[in-house]
């Protein structure tokens, strides 16, 4: 039974490596692809961060994101790669849910679905402010 | 300041702040928002937002590694990610209502605490003292060495859950790892193997930022012009950092310029914070 076990463990952690590989490749591969096209159509514009002035508005929404990246914008394009970024290590921890939900241990499949609810209650809290 | 100009000297910065943070394990966002607030002018949300993100990065990069090689406790990780996670949302709702000076100080101070824990001398302890706690959550575990398997304890997981609610809401407040907490809390309040605590404490880093991340983005802290460029340099300056890592043992004196580098600044961003300038 012990050995079942540890089986699946080492099993989690193979995969859970793979999926933070991935996402940090492939979001960083959209970031720098959307950095050039921004570079190319803004680079000699002149920049000023020194007010906060929050982001543009069309890459505001995940909407104007979308469309933003049809319509071949860098902004949007960096933005869409942060956001899967950002999506990378919540999805490990979707990952560990379903590990978890493997091996039957029924304390961290509550642990990590505890983790995945305040970080979408943290996400909700976010668009109220 | 062309758009240009500034982004390659952010992704210069970035790339020697992302070599030093992977080679003296202090991680890279550390010097990203002195180096942005301080030196281009850059608001200090966009430069807390950027950070973030490239936190999330190097965190990730490295934990698929050290996952890999089995010394990262899951079970360990994610039951003190609750505590992290609300942390970090309370961190990150706070940072609307803390007026910026106070939060350029308060990462001073954090950054000259974090350079003096990574000068701290790291002794292996291995703890068999059983705790009724860690029992009932299954945090006990192993971890592979070169001489064979060690099997490790863990003691007062309340204490430890407490110290990473606070680095968790120290990490949504100003937008760093807060790493140098997260193994504070496991090395000398639950006693934890260095090589674990220290594997762990990264692992989670991904998620305590994601937390407050997905709150700074709706709010429109993470600017895609200077994050491309900071997510950029710092993951590629860690990249070189660990490969410099597995060639050369890592030097005390490399360590101590970095720490002395980081309190410089982090005494700029106090001093900067007082006299309300940032």
């Amino acid at each position: 039974m012990a050995q079942k076990i540890s089986f699946k463990d080492t099993d989690m952690q193979a995969v859970i490596g793979w999926v933070l590989r991935i996402g940090v490749i492939v979001s960083i591969s959209i970031v720098f692809f959307g950095g050039i096209i921004f570079l190319y159509r803004h680079g000699q514009e002149v920049v000023d961060h020194r007010k906060f002035t929050g982001i543009p508005d069309f890459i505001q929404s995940f909407k104007g994101i979308i469309h933003g990246i049809f319509t071949f914008r860098g902004q949007a394009i960096i933005q869409f790669g942060i956001i899967l970024l950002i999506a990378t290590p919540i999805l490990r921890v979707i990952f560990s849910t379903i590990g978890f939900v493997l091996e039957k241990d029924k304390l961290y499949i509550f642990i990590s679905l505890l983790v995945l609810l305040i970080i979408f209650a943290s996400m909700l809290s976010g668009h109220a402010g | 300041m062309s758009v240009l100009v500034f982004t390659l000297i952010i992704l210069i910065g970035s790339y020697f702040a992302g070599l030093l943070g992977s080679l003296t394990g202090l991680g890279g966002g550390f010097v990203i928002i002195p180096l942005l607030t301080l030196l281009l002018h850059v608001d200090i949300h966009y430069a807390i937002g950027a950070s973030l993100v490239s936190v999330i990065a190097t965190s990730s990069g490295s934990a698929a590694a050290y996952v890999r090689e089995g010394i990262t406790n899951i079970r360990l990780g994610m039951f003190l990610e609750i505590a992290t996670t609300a942390g970090a949302m309370t961190g990150a709702i706070l940072a609307v209502y803390i007026p910026t000076h106070y939060i350029a100080i308060l990462l001073g101070v954090i950054l000259i605490f974090s350079a003096v824990m990574s000068l701290r001398k790291k002794s292996e302890q291995i703890v068999k003292h059983k705790s009724q706690w860690a029992e009932k959550l299954k945090l006990n575990s192993s971890y592979p060495t070169a001489q064979g398997t060690v099997n490790y304890s863990v003691t007062k997981v309340g204490g430890g859950f407490v110290m990473m609610l606070f680095a968790g809401v120290l990490s949504g407040l100003l937008g760093v790892g807060s790493g140098a907490l997260k193994v504070l809390a496991m090395d000398t309040i639950m006693r934890i193997p260095f090589k674990v605590s220290t594997t762990t404490s990264n692992f989670m880093i991904g998620v305590t930022a994601a937390a407050s991340a997905v709150v700074y983005l709706q709010r429109g802290y993470i600017d895609p012009g200077i994050s491309m460029p900071v997510v950029i340099g710092v993951l590629l300056g860690a990249l070189s950092g660990s490969k410099i890592l597995v060639h050369t043992q890592s030097s005390g004196w490399l360590r101590w310029v970095f720490a002395i580098v980081v309190a410089f600044l982090a005494s700029q961003m106090i001093y900067n914070g007082i006299i309300g300038k940032i």
